[in-house]
């Protein structure tokens, strides 16, 4: 654990992202396949387990502390995570409370594997009394610097700031392996054990490390417009932009999978597209979009359809009627069990082309309707590229997407080769009528916001959260207004004078019975603080309504 | 909760008055008499009358509000006759030259506490624990989750992490007054004597220290370092503030940490942004504040700044102390004037 520590506090203790590498390099060398293991699925933070509750280890903490709870409730608005408060008062604790073991060595000389597979889980097994003494016991055992690690990974919240790539990348230096055959072997998950460090290392690509798993999306980037110009519009192949999820359909001798973006296995979900990838040949692996699409219909359902069908098991046949799920397979990263990836877009277009028109000539309905392959939007000069867009909302799609005929199919987001460029988001101006304090670093800073617009009767209306927009001096400046604004409190929401008004920027309206408005707003942001505006030329609910009206 | 009627101090739009002294103290706005408990800016204002403060603090206040002012210095623990009141200023242990003050009058004891701190600090006098009937007192880390280490235990950390990177210059960001000296102090009280580095606000409150004679290691202002000498291995200190403006381009690949009481939160030194946290204050910690209380003897209390609601009710709740916040615009000078340590920590600009 001492290991562990020292690279989470070096990897915490710094902004600068070599730093992260260097530490996160030298800890993999060196550790042991099975802390090692831990370690990046920690680092990884992919499906936390939580042992016990926040809510859980505070009561352990007030009772081995004797604070009132509204003290630790004002100590963890300061704090603004649950697992931190409980680690700083039990470290502060005075010298009065009773002394248990004192801290020493053997805490931190336990390793990684050892806590994780044995320690924590022993202590979330017991409960009531015992339990409590346990935890307190284990507290007591630990020095100062890992009791905030401790509980961060007995309440299943531990998060360092390092990106999944960052960790790809360490890993692959650390094995001196290649970052995307690293990428590819992490695909899907990993299940922390000593032999699964092993083979996620080795240094030929075993066929079972890689059977099961997905490849790494290739992401594309915000169009940059200049650095379109300069080349002619045939380099480049024109699709719509769909509102769904991204993923991976697979159909491999071991079976057939999909997977989302997210590296979810969503099998479950849409049994009617594991359906689709059993009638294609095995040794495919297609990448796209997953919708709501019905059969027959020009245009696809808004995303609100798929929602209903996203985090479901099982989905039962009516609401596979109702919401039937479609891939929109675009591109062919595996044929016959060859990964095509680095050939060019053009000739894996070719070839998904043929694979569907023979796959249409094969299926029957409704298996048909489940895989659809729009054509590719022709583009003679750049000219055509605004109304081109300009028609993405009448076809329900977010927008267009530029790829390179000549592109590989690459790991993550490079710029260069595949650009989106949406359409603008829909704006209205409304006034901020609720705050509440965020948590972790917004902690003790009033960032989260709701917005309201005007009905018919000169009432504000709550109409929209947002989280995200305003830059940090500006948190800041309105954090210091809401304070001095504020009318009434409820528990930690202040509601406050109804005078500023934003711009917010969405993604789409929707009707929705469980919204006080009626409208539901799909991914809303602050896009300008209007100063300049006064709350009573704000928009309205009616305006909200005649955008909805507007899209299709 | 106001004071009530007939007190020693009472509340007014200027600050803390009394009225048998015909004095405020640390007022808000100018007023005739001024009784400054130390010198940073949220706590002595430009344009009064006749200030009266601690001798040691007389350089850095006519540094601030200007060289002219109309000012009395004073020795610690000395007895003042000011009006119907006798005033006596005693060591807060928070900066240099700064002071509780304690006012006597009609047979009563009213201490206000300043900002103030209880564990050692080689840079300025320590704290004198004086008795009193009423106390107000600060209450900036009022939560239990503030309880400080050593001065000299943190300063080895500093040195521990300048150390550990030869390759490059480190940048320790602390509040140009009071912080930046105590970590120099410590650093000298750990042997360390390498040439220290300087923000230049931070060299402008170096002459009154020395003066005092705090022993430091050798500084010298970054400024007049000569062009394409290397910074490697080299310490700077400079003011939070720095980083914004464009003095510190030189630093652009420095390892940089920040010195501040805050920075016991993991989310307030992640909100700074600025890499690693000490945690070192200038103000009483939660055992500190409570000490204080119990050091007093006071009947009653009075809580400002920072976590006054918080402290407070547990004096009342769990301690049994009679205490009440004391609301003015005492909140509202978190956020007002220079950064210093009694304002939480500001994102990054």
């Amino acid at each position: 654990m001492r290991a562990f520590q020292a690279l989470f506090e070096a990897v915490d203790g710094t902004t600068r992202t070599g730093a992260k590498l260097e530490a996160l390099e030298a800890y993999f060398r060196a550790a042991a396949a099975e802390d090692a293991a831990w370690a990046l699925a920690l680092l990884l933070g992919k499906r936390r387990r939580r042992l016990i509750t926040d809510r859980r280890l505070r009561e352990i903490c007030l009772e081995g502390t004797g604070l009132p709870e509204w003290l630790f409730e004002a100590c963890h608005s300061q704090v603004g995570d649950s697992a931190e408060t409980v680690s700083l008062l039990w470290g502060q604790r005075g010298e009065a409370s009773p002394a248990t073991s004192p801290p020493n060595g053997a805490a931190l000389d336990a390793p990684l594997h050892r806590w994780m597979e044995q320690r924590l889980p022993q202590l979330a097994a017991l409960q009531g009394e015992t339990q409590a003494q346990a935890v307190r016991a284990c507290w007591a055992s630990c020095p100062p610097e890992l009791l905030l690690l401790v509980n961060k990974l007995l309440s299943g919240g531990f998060r360092v700031g390092v990106s999944t790539g960052l960790v790809t990348r360490a890993v692959a230096r650390s094995a001196a392996l290649e970052e995307a055959v690293l990428a590819h072997r992490l695909m899907g998950g990993f299940v922390p054990s000593a032999e699964a460090w092993r083979t996620l290392v080795a240094a030929d690509a075993n066929g079972a490390s890689v059977a099961a798993r997905p490849y790494p999306f290739f992401l594309a980037s915000p169009l940059d417009p200049q650095l379109l110009l300069d080349q002619p519009p045939q380099a480049w192949q024109v699709e719509w932009k769909w509102d769904g999820i991204r993923g991976q359909l697979i159909h491999r001798s071991h079976g057939c999978s999909l997977w989302s973006r997210g590296e979810d296995l969503i099998n479950d979900a849409f049994p009617e597209l594991i359906a689709l990838a059993q009638s294609l040949p095995v040794g495919t692996v297609l990448d796209g979009e997953v919708i709501v699409w019905e059969p027959n219909a020009a245009a696809p359902e808004p995303f609100a359809s798929l929602q209903r069908r996203l985090g479901r098991k099982a989905p039962s046949a009516a609401l596979q009627r109702q919401c039937p799920a479609c891939f929109i397979g675009y591109d062919l990263l595996e044929f016959g069990g060859n990964d095509l990836r680095q050939l060019p877009l053009a000739q894996r277009r070719q070839q998904l082309e043929q694979l569907h028109g023979r796959w249409m000539a094969q299926v029957e309905p409704p298996l048909r309707g489940r895989w659809r392959l729009p054509a590719v939007e022709p583009l003679h000069s750049w000219e055509a590229l605004e109304p081109l867009r300009q028609n993405a909302r009448a076809r329900r799609a977010e927008g267009l997407m530029l790829k390179a005929i000549d592109s590989p199919y690459l790991v993550g987001r490079k710029r260069g080769h595949w650009w989106k460029h949406k359409l603008e988001p829909l704006r209205l101006d409304a006034v901020l009528l609720y705050a509440q304090a965020g948590s972790g670093r917004r902690a003790n800073l009033y960032t989260d916001y709701s917005f309201g617009l005007w009905n018919g009767e000169g009432q504000l209306v709550t109409f929209a959260k947002a989280y995200s927009g305003l830059d940090d001096g500006e948190i800041r400046e309105l954090d210091r207004w809401i304070r001095s604004h504020t009318t009434e409190r409820f528990g930690p929401v202040r509601a406050v004078e109804p005078l500023q008004v934003f711009e917010l920027a969405f993604e789409g309206l929707q009707r929705s019975q469980r919204h006080k408005c009626g409208i539901a707003v799909r991914f809303p942001r602050i896009s300008r603080w209007r100063r300049d505006k006064p709350a009573a030329e704000a928009d309205s609910l009616a305006s909200a309504l005649a955008l909805l009206e507007a899209s299709p | 909760m106001p004071l009530p009627p007939g007190g020693l101090l009472q509340l007014t739009p200027e600050g803390l008055y009394c009225p048998a002294a015909e004095a405020w103290i640390d007022p808000w706005r100018p007023v005739p008499r001024a009784l400054i408990t130390h010198a940073h800016a949220d706590h002595a204002r430009p344009g009064c009358g006749t200030y009266w403060a601690v001798g040691q603090a007389e350089g850095i206040l006519r540094q601030r509000l200007g060289t002219a002012i109309d000012l009395i210095p004073l020795d610690y623990g000395q007895l003042h006759r000011i009006g119907g009141a006798r005033v006596s200023f005693h060591a807060a242990g928070h900066v240099l030259g700064s002071a509780q003050i304690l006012l006597q009058a009609g047979g009563e004891r009213w201490l206000v506490s300043g900002d103030y701190k209880r564990c050692a600090d080689p840079s300025c006098s320590p704290f004198e624990p004086v008795a009193t009937d009423v106390l107000i007192t600060e209450a900036t880390f009022g939560l239990p989750i503030y309880r400080w280490r050593s001065g000299a235990a943190v300063a080895q950390e500093i040195v521990d992490w300048w150390r550990s990177a030869a390759d490059r210059p480190s940048l320790l960001l602390c509040y140009a007054f009071g912080k930046a000296q105590r970590v120099l102090a410590e650093l000298h009280r750990l042997g360390i004597d390498d040439e220290v580095l300087l923000h230049g606000s931070v060299e402008a409150l170096m002459a009154p220290y020395r003066e005092a004679g705090v022993a430091m290691p050798p500084t010298r202002p970054l400024a007049e370092l000569p062009r394409g000498a290397t910074l490697a291995g080299r310490l700077v200190v400079a003011p939070p503030g720095a980083l914004r403006g464009r003095g510190l381009a030189r630093l652009r690949n420095a390892q940089t940490a920040f010195v501040s009481g805050w920075m016991a939160v993991r989310g307030a030194r992640r909100r700074r942004g600025t890499g690693r946290g000490f945690v070192l204050s200038d103000h009483a910690d939660w055992p500190g504040l409570l000490r204080t209380v119990h050091d007093s003897g006071a009947q009653q209390v009075y809580v400002t700044h920072g976590q006054s609601t918080v402290l407070a009710r547990y004096l009342r709740e769990v301690e049994g102390v009679a205490a009440e916040p004391l609301e003015g615009a005492f909140e509202a000078e978190r956020f007002e004037g220079e950064t210093q340590e009694g304002a939480p920590p500001e994102p990054p600009a």
